[in-house]
């Protein structure tokens, strides 16, 4: 990367709109039931903003908001949520991923509803810290990207 | 004829894409040109895919209280939709794999360039 | 060596642009694939997922069940070439620490 100067402006600007844009991914993961959205366009927005505060200040910076060592943590965290829901599906006595056997009291409608949230805030989780994790990995060694 | 060209046009385009996409993996020396080709291809799999679920007059696949389920003529084809969400995410991923494997051969070879990293392949086996 | 890189090219794109012609038409419902019955005489998928989704999973999106509740197995393998992309990247390219001669 090009050395360049230090930008307040930029800096300024990328750490106040992250935070709203990791409120508006969070909307869109849990209104996918109602709305076009889901797990995986929420996923790569908190993954966007995350990113955009490593861009603009820095990564010394995004290591305040968001540990480098955190990403593939995440990740498996969101493959092992995924995982869990069918097992817990399959130890209830259902096929695996079957969700009306889930030991919620709900009708067989609602049981399958709660089983695709569970699944989306899952693929959610993943998505975010494996595209983090893919950022950091190639900006490894570079000294110009650390104090922007 | 007329009807011919009227159903089949929005796939032209999107072969126009792929065809500039095979043409940056094909005939461009450097590496990471290679793979801006190789992401070009990938996009228009996806367009391709989309352009081809859509109906006359036809709704977002999501319910409307007032159309209701009854009549599927008045939706459009959800499947192309749901397989295409996670081609987009597995493409992202699979790019930053690609770059991965550029900036490992960057350090080990120290050229990008593809003819010059076979000549350099070349004396590295021949010189074991 | 060009040459035939050239022609590789524009033989393949003629080969796609005279295949194109059996694809469906766009916007005919009565296409194959958005039939009630199929041509084996199975019920078509993309029909039942738009009939039964609300009845089946209590959700108005019909892309998020197909997704998550219909053909969720899919989604469940796409998500570890997702996770095994990841840690591709991670093992090719963070430097670990040096290990440490072991003493016999």
């Amino acid at each position: 990367m090009i050395k360049r100067d230090e930008n307040p402006i930029l800096a300024l600007g990328g750490r106040v709109i992250s935070p709203f844009i990791m409120l508006f991914a969070l909307y869109v993961i849990f209104h996918g039931h109602y709305s076009p959205g889901g797990g995986f366009q929420g996923g790569t927005m908190l993954a966007a903003a995350v990113l955009l505060v490593r861009l603009s200040a820095g990564s010394d910076m995004g290591e305040l908001q968001f540990k480098k060592s955190w990403g593939t943590y995440l990740g498996a965290v969101g493959v092992l949520i995924y995982f869990g829901t069918g097992l817990v599906a399959m130890l209830w006595g259902g096929n695996y991923l079957n969700y009306e056997y889930l030991p919620l009291s709900f009708p067989a409608n609602e049981n399958r509803a709660w089983g695709i949230l569970s699944i989306e805030i899952g693929v959610g989780l993943a998505v975010m810290g494996i595209l983090a994790a893919i950022y950091d990995d190639l900006v490894e060694g570079e000294p110009n990207a650390w104090n922007a | 004829m007329l009807n011919y060209t009227l159903g089949h046009y929005g796939y032209w385009f999107t072969l126009v894409l792929m065809m500039l996409g095979l043409y940056g993996m094909l005939l461009k020396n450097n590496l990471v040109k290679k793979l801006i080709g190789m992401t070009i291809f990938q996009v228009s799999i996806i367009l391709f895919y989309v352009c081809s679920a859509v109906k006359w007059g036809g709704k977002v696949p999501v319910l409307d209280p007032v159309i209701g389920a009854a009549d599927p003529s008045k939706y459009i084809n959800p499947i192309q939709h749901t397989l295409m969400l996670t081609a987009i995410v597995v493409g992202v991923a699979t790019t930053g794999v690609a770059f991965a494997l550029v900036i490992s051969i960057y350090k080990r070879y120290k050229t990008l360039d593809e003819v010059v990293l076979l000549e350099r392949m070349k004396n590295d086996n021949d010189a074991d | 060596m060009k040459i035939v890189n050239y022609l590789i090219l524009i033989v393949f794109g003629a080969l796609l642009v005279y295949g194109s012609a059996w694809l469906p038409e766009r916007g005919n419902p009565n296409e194959p694939l958005d039939r009630e019955l199929s041509y084996a005489g199975t019920p078509g998928a993309a029909y039942y997922y738009i009939k039964n989704a609300k009845k089946d999973a209590y959700t108005d999106n019909m892309v998020t069940v197909i997704l998550a509740d219909y053909r969720g197995y899919d989604t469940l393998g796409e998500e570890t070439v997702i996770f095994t992309a990841g840690l591709c990247c991670y093992l090719l390219l963070r430097q670990r620490r040096v290990n440490h001669d072991k003493k016999g």
